[in-house]
């Protein structure tokens, strides 16, 4: 248990690094590249990388991102279609292949845990790890709330050249001036002669021209779909059940696996009797990895069943006396003693609070939590004939190709990567575990594929939690109330180390701070003179992972807890005490203005219920939301509404952004009311939902959203729905009972009458 | 060796006696729709219908099945969606989409034997976990299910 203090990373910097050379290394290479690496059906037809025409007039756009119900296949099919002036009912959507023109820009440059202009050794040495880093997996992947804001520029270039060219192939063929024509619904039109031809018949003739690499962009007064709410594109074959899952793969030829993995962290696999499951119905091979061992049979059932009737010996290793507890404790000496990485300071926060009138002190708690997506973790996996073949649910396809190549021993290039429907990914799915272990049980299998699947006991106690994480604060106050100083010491292990020591270990390193661990506290917008907020990096062998909103998770408890305490402490309205401190901050102003008005504020509740405000900015989105709850004479919370503002800047598909704030909002609950994974003995003491578990129907409350027009650049949507609902709930808790919730998950025991 | 009606079909697998019907529609029969998300009934993800009453199949063992009459998403709209269905795309629901199947079989049981179900009837049936939390949009796609049937 006891640290080295001598980490802090270069890793945050890696994906972050690879931006800065990265982005100016991409944006400079051909994203209008014609026929990628992507299979074009018989008769289809590209303009370039981003879609293909067929004869019967349809588009498809090929998406680089996946589809985990962020609905980000239709968004960015909107993208293209847009500048296309697609005819939007004949559009479909792909999966695109792995090729680094995919790369996600913008997930790297939102990760740089430091100014881009940062001219520092440390810097400077991160950026070139990054840079070969990028250049190695190409980053296409989804996460970070980026997708949209990432294909913004792109996908709508690659629409607009596509316009162009076949305006030009259609111009030629009637010997007319390209400026005659225009183009809609997928067809070009010249109005003086009446001539029209569908982009399914210029196809090929457009294909011949050059490739216009900066195209004009509409007006975006002239939009017909951007911003403008499309029924998603993926539900019809998610109600009939035909939408296929990494789960739902078939592969002819293909065997099961079950796997268990040494319950204890950094334990490892010691033996196994195999002659006690060897004549069960079924059983072909039991396959022993490091830290586990995996059954295979001829169908998932018998390959379980005979799992739970191996004898199996683990090796426990250091941890096997890990608690719970004892990270608290650890974290409570950190939290004194650690050695603090400064995120922000301004003004002189020590002496003003020596001086002040008032001084206030709180610190705050919150758990690991695990992911649980619906879909259970698997992977499909063959190795054969020199390549290997890879069907699973993911965010990072270009990582998967990777790794499952360094496990097969093979060259990148050669692994065929899909990514099916993710059932879930919220962080998970960017791990690359279970394909490690699917290649592994392939490489066995003389070219036999093999579906691996974990129970979901495997999945919650073997996933990378979010982490686990204490906060202090120290504020003053001046005589009429306002806070002069704001002292926040934030304790918990490093998410973007973590990921770097499984995915990169080479590249883990102790040069820079990791940006996610006070995300979401650093940037406090509140305007108070004197600020410092810091984080000391306490690591404990569990794995923690990137899981929706990340830091923000955490620290928009903290904060927006606080800073209620603040304004109870100055005997001030909790809204109108944010909204005081908030002068330079418009837009965040507005946001919570309106939360306020839509929601009611000021007006009075039944007897037993409170109201509950918090306003965080994440993913360059701000979301502010009002909670009305009543608590019961037995303790127990009941979330009867939530009032919900954003502002993303510009929208692409609005009814998707309520969607993903009311997901947000569900997800922050379930982790608000119940999330908490243990460790005793140096495992997780939950095991399935019973002990895990999480908002159902009766549980959700009515839940309003509102979308403030906005000219501000693009923030995200998947994410930021999810920090302010907890401190909301826990704030209206204690504007209706006058108890304070310092630590997640909201106990009854803690609220009985 | 077990002769099982699915989807107005019948079926023969060879399965162990103890093998959840889960596992025979998903690995045996490659019906895919209904979803593998707990294995221990709290989830609701691989809910199908048994003589039209919903059912958990990941603790429903193939030998308890008999003669039931077993029906899928698959099955449920297999000539036209199911007003369920039809429901779920009106009201934009799934996001993911992965619990959406077991989601649409409880709901379109549930309404099978009550038409018009208090908000404390649906609380109390509809018990699915959706991590997405789409729970908003089901409660409306409920409500307007039922208030159909309260017009016609």
């Amino acid at each position: 248990m006891k640290k080295s203090r001598r980490r802090f990373l270069i890793a945050g910097a890696l994906f972050g690094g690879a931006a800065y050379f990265g982005y100016q290394f991409l944006s400079k290479r051909d994203r209008l590249a014609k026929p990628a690496s992507f299979k074009l059906n018989e008769k289809e037809l590209a303009l370039n990388g981003w879609f293909k025409i067929a004869p019967d007039n349809s588009v498809t756009v090929m998406v680089p991102r996946q589809e985990m119900g962020q609905g980000v296949y239709t968004a960015l099919a909107m993208l293209v279609a847009e500048e296309l002036d697609a005819d939007w009912s004949k559009v479909k959507v792909e999966q695109a292949p792995v090729d680094k023109m995919y790369a996600n820009i913008t997930m790297l440059t939102d990760g740089l845990p430091f100014d881009e202009h940062d001219k520092s050794y440390a810097a400077a040495v991160a950026r070139r790890v990054g840079y070969s880093l990028g250049d190695t997996l190409g980053v296409q992947a989804t996460g970070g709330s980026t997708s949209v804001r990432d294909g913004w520029e792109s996908m709508r270039v690659a629409g607009a050249s596509a316009r162009e060219m076949l305006i030009a192939a259609a111009a030629r063929q009637w010997q007319v001036s390209a400026s005659e024509c225009t183009a809609r619904n997928s067809v070009v039109l010249h109005q003086a002669s009446a001539k029209q031809a569908t982009y399914g018949e210029l196809a090929s003739a457009a294909a011949q021209l050059p490739v216009p690499t900066q195209p004009k962009l509409k007006d975006p007064k002239n939009y017909v779909l951007i911003g403008k709410t499309q029924r998603r594109l993926d539900i019809p074959e998610k109600v009939t059940g035909a939408a296929q899952f990494g789960m739902d793969v078939r592969v002819p030829v293909v065997v099961y696996a079950a796997i268990t993995q040494c319950p204890v962290f950094g334990g490892m696999l010691k033996s196994f009797d195999e002659t006690k499951i060897k004549s069960m119905p079924g059983v072909k091979r039991v396959v022993s990895l490091p830290n586990a061992v995996a059954v295979v049979a001829d169908s998932y059932w018998r390959a379980k069943t005979a799992l739970a009737a191996l004898p199996i010996v683990w090796d426990e290793g250091a941890n096997a006396t890990l608690s719970s507890s004892q990270i608290s404790e650890q974290f409570t000496r950190d939290m004194e003693s650690g050695k603090a990485g400064s995120y922000r300071e301004e003004g002189d926060v020590i002496a003003e609070l020596g001086r002040a009138a008032k001084v206030i002190e709180a610190q705050y708690h919150v758990p690991f939590l695990a992911h649980a997506t619906m879909e259970p973790i698997n992977c499909t996996a063959r190795v054969a004939n020199g390549g290997c073949e890879v069907w699973v649910s993911n965010q990072a396809p270009s990582l998967v190709q990777w790794i499952a190549g360094k496990t097969a021993g093979i060259e990148t290039e050669k692994v065929i990567v899909h990514t099916p429907y993710l059932g879930g990914g919220f962080g998970r799915r960017s791990e690359m575990d279970v394909v490690v272990q699917a290649v592994t049980i392939a490489k066995e299998l003389n070219g036999t594929a093999v579906k691996l699947v974990w129970s979901r006991e495997e999945d919650m106690q073997h996933d990378m939690y979010r982490p686990a994480a204490m906060a202090k604060f120290r504020a003053a106050l001046d005589g009429e109330g306002k806070p002069t100083a704001w002292w926040n010491r934030i304790v918990g292990p490093s998410v973007t180390l973590s990921f770097m020591e499984r995915i990169v270990p080479w590249a883990a390193s102790d040069l820079m701070q990791d940006k996610t661990n006070a995300e979401g506290a650093a940037d406090l917008p509140y305007e108070i003179p004197n600020l410092k907020v810091e984080h000391v990096l306490s690591r404990t062998p569990i794995p923690v992972g990137f899981w929706r909103s990340v830091g923000h998770s955490y620290n928009g408890f903290f904060k927006e807890s606080f800073i209620d305490e603040l304004a109870h402490a100055a005997g001030k309205d909790p809204y109108e005490f944010r909204r005081n401190l908030l002068a330079k901050h418009p837009r965040h102003r507005k946001v919570l203005e309106t939360v306020a008005e839509k929601a009611d504020w000021g007006k009075p509740l039944e007897k037993g219920a409170g109201r509950g405000i918090a306003l965080h900015e994440s993913f360059h989105s701000i979301v502010a939301q009002v909670a009305d709850v009543a608590v019961t004479n037995d303790g127990e919370v009941q979330v009867k509404r939530v009032v919900c503002v954003i502002d993303c800047g510009q929208t692409v598909n609005p009814d998707t952004i309520i969607a993903q704030m009311e997901s947000g909002i569900i997800f922050g609950l379930s982790a608000a009311l119940f999330g908490e994974i243990t460790i005793k003995d140096g495992r997780v003491e939950q095991g399935n939902f019973p002990s895990y578990d999480m908002v159902r129907l009766a549980e959700t409350p009515h839940i309003e959203v509102h979308i403030v027009a906005s000219d501000y650049p693009m923030g995200g949507v998947g994410e930021p729905g999810t920090p302010p609902i907890a401190p909301a709930v826990t704030n209206a808790i204690f504007a209706a009972t006058g108890k304070r919730i310092r630590q997640l998950p909201i106990r009854a025991e803690a609220l009985k009458a | 060796m077990f002769s099982l009606k699915i989807n107005g079909k019948v079926q023969q697998v060879d399965v162990e006696p103890e093998t959840p019907l889960l596992w025979v529609l998903r690995d045996t029969l490659g019906l895919t729709g209904t979803k593998f998300g707990c294995g221990v009934a709290a989830c609701g993800a691989c809910t199908v219908h048994l003589n039209g009453m919903p059912m958990r199949s990941c603790i429903t063992p193939i030998s308890v099945v008999g003669d039931y009459e077993i029906v899928t998403i698959e099955g449920l709209g297999a000539t036209q969606l199911h007003r369920v269905q039809q429901a779920w795309i009106e009201h934009q629901v799934p996001q993911c989409g992965y619990c959406q199947s077991g989601m649409i079989m409880a709901v379109a049981g549930l309404l099978q034997q009550k038409s018009n179900p208090s908000d404390a009837q649906i609380n109390e049936s509809i018990t699915n976990i959706c991590r997405c939390g789409t729970y908003p949009r089901i409660r409306k796609a409920i409500r307007s299910l039922a208030d159909q049937m309260k017009g016609a």
